[in-house]
């Protein structure tokens, strides 16, 4: 259940953006998590509904943006979407691969009034 | 709320605690403060809440923020104490059972004082284990996290208050049992280190890729019953390259001292 920690990090973060901004309230937060971020979406979810509780956010509306992988071959620079945590590089065969995305953990923007 | 163990004090449950002193009552009581959670000690008031502006006043702010950068900068501040006190820290992670504090209690012993040792034990609960480490002579606190279910950087830097680790010293921080979350926290350390063992299934690396992807050491542990069970080393490596092609094995018996040697060379070629 690192979610919760996770959610009360947005939660803070978000806070403390509103403030900043003197904002009245906060109508929307949009996420980006990407699916290689070792984030179960559900347990976020749920964790945000807790986090939030006695806090400006109490009535704010998450919306996550799922960020699916992509990998970069680190021997022939191709650009492939892999299978899962594993697979190697359809062009050459190698297995040495960076994530050029996929395992995004980032507050994109707040909708403030 | 507790953000930790949900209860309704605002403090933090988290306990540091050295072997010897209390750590019974849930008193939210250790001086460890996380202001940053609910407090609402910033001047920050709630009457904006009841404004009703409208929505024509809406307006987008772009953040843009990494939602872990708070931890990832205390993990920062920690990693550079480490290295101007020529600390090397080094994060243990396995699930629980596959052997972290017994390698912990043979590798102080054959160290034997060759390189001053500092252990930082994570736990849920009990002191269980920080009391093993103090009765092999080494300085030792516990953190025990509640109900949570990883380390991060603000519990180790509290933690090493109150530690105060020799300099040019190792600092192993054994993490809380569990193949997930820990991945997620940095924690300032040099060397991330992944302790499975063959009672485990050789699927490990396969079933939390996370972990091993982040991994600079897999110790593969209790090869001395590797005889009486079907864990298939080979297997296990491969899944593990497939995930991290650049991932260190070294395969011991804690227990029997088998491969020990060449764990022990490891540590001491380490430099912070």
């Amino acid at each position: 259940m690192h979610e919760l920690s996770i959610a009360t990090s947005i939660v803070d973060i978000a806070s403390k953006q509103a403030i900043a901004a003197n904002a009245a309230s906060v109508s929307q937060v949009e996420l980006d998590i990407g699916t290689m971020s070792g984030i179960e979406y559900g347990s976020l979810e749920f964790a945000l509904t807790v986090a939030v509780r006695d806090t400006p956010l109490e009535n704010t509306e998450f919306v996550i943006n799922r960020i699916e992988p992509l990998c970069e071959c680190l021997s022939c620079q191709e650009l492939f979407t892999p299978e899962g945590n594993y697979g190697s590089c359809p062009l050459c065969g190698g297995n040495t691969l960076e994530f050029i995305r996929g395992k995004e953990l980032k507050i994109k923007s707040l909708l403030v009034d | 709320m507790c953000d930790t163990c949900g209860c309704d004090q605002n403090e933090n449950p988290v306990r540091i605690t050295k072997p010897g002193e209390s750590n019974q009552d849930h008193g939210h009581d250790d001086g460890h403060n996380h202001e940053h959670n609910h407090g609402h000690d910033d001047g920050h008031s709630h009457e904006h809440n009841h404004k009703h502006a409208g929505d024509s006043n809406k307006r987008l702010i772009r953040v843009e923020e990494d939602i872990l950068g708070k931890n990832n900068l205390l993990a920062s501040r920690n990693s550079g104490f480490f290295e101007a006190k020529g600390i090397v820290a080094l994060n243990l992670m396995s699930s629980p059972g596959s052997g972290k504090t017994t390698l912990l209690e043979k590798t102080i012993q054959r160290l034997n004082g060759q390189r001053n040792v500092a252990v930082i034990e994570g736990d849920q609960q009990t002191m269980n284990d920080a009391e093993r480490i103090d009765r092999t002579g080494v300085p030792v606190v516990q953190v025990n996290t509640g109900n949570g279910c990883h380390l991060d950087a603000e519990m180790i830097h509290q933690a090493v208050r109150k530690l105060e680790p020799e300099p040019d010293s190792i600092l192993f921080i054994e993490n809380v049992g569990n193949l997930v979350c820990p991945s997620l926290f940095k924690l300032g350390e040099q060397s991330r280190i992944v302790v499975i063992s063959v009672t485990e299934g050789d699927d490990k690396p396969e079933k939390y890729p996370t972990m091993f992807q982040q991994a600079d050491v897999c110790i593969i542990n209790k090869m001395d019953l590797l005889p009486y069970v079907d864990f298939d080393v080979e297997k296990a490596k491969q899944y593990a390259r497939t995930i991290n092609p650049k991932l260190e094995f070294i395969e011991l018996s804690a227990k029997s001292g088998a491969g020990m040697d060449q764990w022990i060379n490891w540590l001491l070629a380490l430099r912070a």
